[in-house]
């Protein structure tokens, strides 16, 4: 039945390419007619945004090697290393009460269901459903979705909720005591087995502390442009022991 | 003319196709409430019009495409277009004799029908959320109806669907 739906929106596909086709052709134009001053500009800033990028990438080197040293010293196990694919955006859920997007790559390209999806800014959502060529892009603001997070100040621990409305994420179950203030990047802790660990995903941007509530209200924007980005990375995490952990809750579960 | 073109089948199916694309043409984040069913209004004109060849079965199938778009269960979209294509198929006789306006608010209610079904089945799928701005589209598909029928109208005039 599943593969039913897959083919049939084989359908649609060529409908979606096309209907994305005016704002693809847009986005052309506007990078054949630039004038010369804009390019000149826009020239100096990337190379200036290359060099800082570049001593970044240098103090990175450094600090990847010790931090595998200090995890050698631990006995912990190195990270892996994701890879991940170029997507593009080609459409969106007309339906206001999803916040889902769709973008052109498929299980062709070797994708799969739960692939974590980001952006320049941060983590943009999960990947819900696939056809050969597109797939479906759950957003972190979707109602439907959570992601485990924690604060990278203190590594405090709590999940983002999303609540259907875009740019606003909610924190679940905070205690009154937390120690998480406006300001806090929230990033990624990797609990789910579905994201990889240490990818922005929000900025705290309002703690409400209400004595008449059981729990403190932290609301958090979205570090990601849920509703700009156009290229998006599609990064392939597949935490060798995911299953076995799955499998073993399932198990106590029952 | 009409020959060579299958009776017009070719035209309608175009009409049906540039529905489904404006329905899920990108629109800024705030108007997503307001976006016309496009593909039931269209429906409805040729099920008002021409209920002899377009039926349930095309509503079926649109609903299915639709469903494909809208990423929701198969079917949901289907049920709710076969309901009021139903409705419209018990109503055609009386529905053109109305003046257009009158039209208009038959229209929204049928799609207003269509937008209640849909959100109530797609809320056991647990995909929904409060409020009822999801009956905004029938208001915005009634204001639309006279010049869309006056489009169609003028299509089917000059590609002589009968």
């Amino acid at each position: 039945m599943k593969d039913g739906r897959v083919y049939l929106s084989l359908l649609i596909t060529p409908l979606q390419w096309l209907v994305d086709l005016p704002s693809r052709g847009a986005d052309r134009l506007s990078d054949v007619v630039v004038d010369r001053a804009t390019l000149v500009r826009d020239n100096e800033r990337l190379r200036t945004e290359s060099l800082e990028l570049q001593r970044k990438a240098q103090l990175m080197a450094a600090l990847t090697e010790e931090n595998r040293q200090l995890r050698g010293l631990l006995n912990a196990r190195e990270r892996i290393e994701a890879q991940v694919t170029m997507a593009e955006l080609i459409g969106i859920n007309p339906d206001p009460f999803l916040h889902e997007v769709i973008i052109n790559r498929g299980f062709e390209e070797g994708l799969y269901a739960g692939q974590p999806v980001l952006d320049a800014g941060g983590v943009m959502g999960q990947i819900i459903s696939l056809t050969h060529y597109t797939s479906r892009v759950m957003l972190v603001t979707d109602a439907r979705t959570a992601i485990p997070v924690e604060v990278n100040r203190n590594g405090f621990r709590s999940i983002a909720l999303g609540r259907g409305v875009l740019g606003e994420l909610e924190l679940s179950h905070v205690p009154d005591t937390a120690d998480i203030q406006e300001g806090d990047l929230l990033l990624t802790s990797g609990l789910g087995g579905r994201f990889p660990r240490g990818y922005p995903v929000a900025v705290v941007s309002e703690v409400i502390r209400d004595p008449g509530r059981p729990f403190t209200l932290v609301k958090a924007t979205p570090s990601a442009r849920l509703d700009r980005s156009r290229h998006l990375l599609v990064v392939d995490y597949r935490r060798p022991d995911a299953e076995r952990v799955l499998d073993e809750a399932e198990w106590r579960h029952e | 003319m009409s020959d060579q073109l299958g009776g017009g089948r070719l035209i309608i199916l175009g009409t049906f196709l540039i529905g489904l694309a404006l329905s899920q043409l990108p629109i800024p984040d705030g108007f997503a409430w307001y976006r016309p069913e496009w593909v039931a209004l269209i429906l409805i004109y040729w099920v008002l019009v021409l209920p002899h060849r377009v039926g349930l079965l095309s509503a079926f199938a649109l609903g299915l495409l639709l469903d494909l778009i809208r990423g929701s269960v198969l079917g949901l979209n289907a049920l709710s277009l076969l309901i009021i294509t139903y409705l419209t198929l018990l109503l055609y006789k009386r529905l053109r004799m109305f003046p257009l306006w009158q039209q208009s608010m038959m229209v929204m209610v049928l799609i207003g029908i269509n937008q209640l079904l849909f959100f109530w089945m797609q809320s056991m799928t647990g995909t929904t959320g409060t409020g009822l701005m999801f009956l905004m589209p029938s208001l915005v598909s009634a204001c639309l109806w006279p010049w869309l029928y006056v489009i169609l109208h003028g299509v089917r005039r000059t590609f002589r669907i009968e």
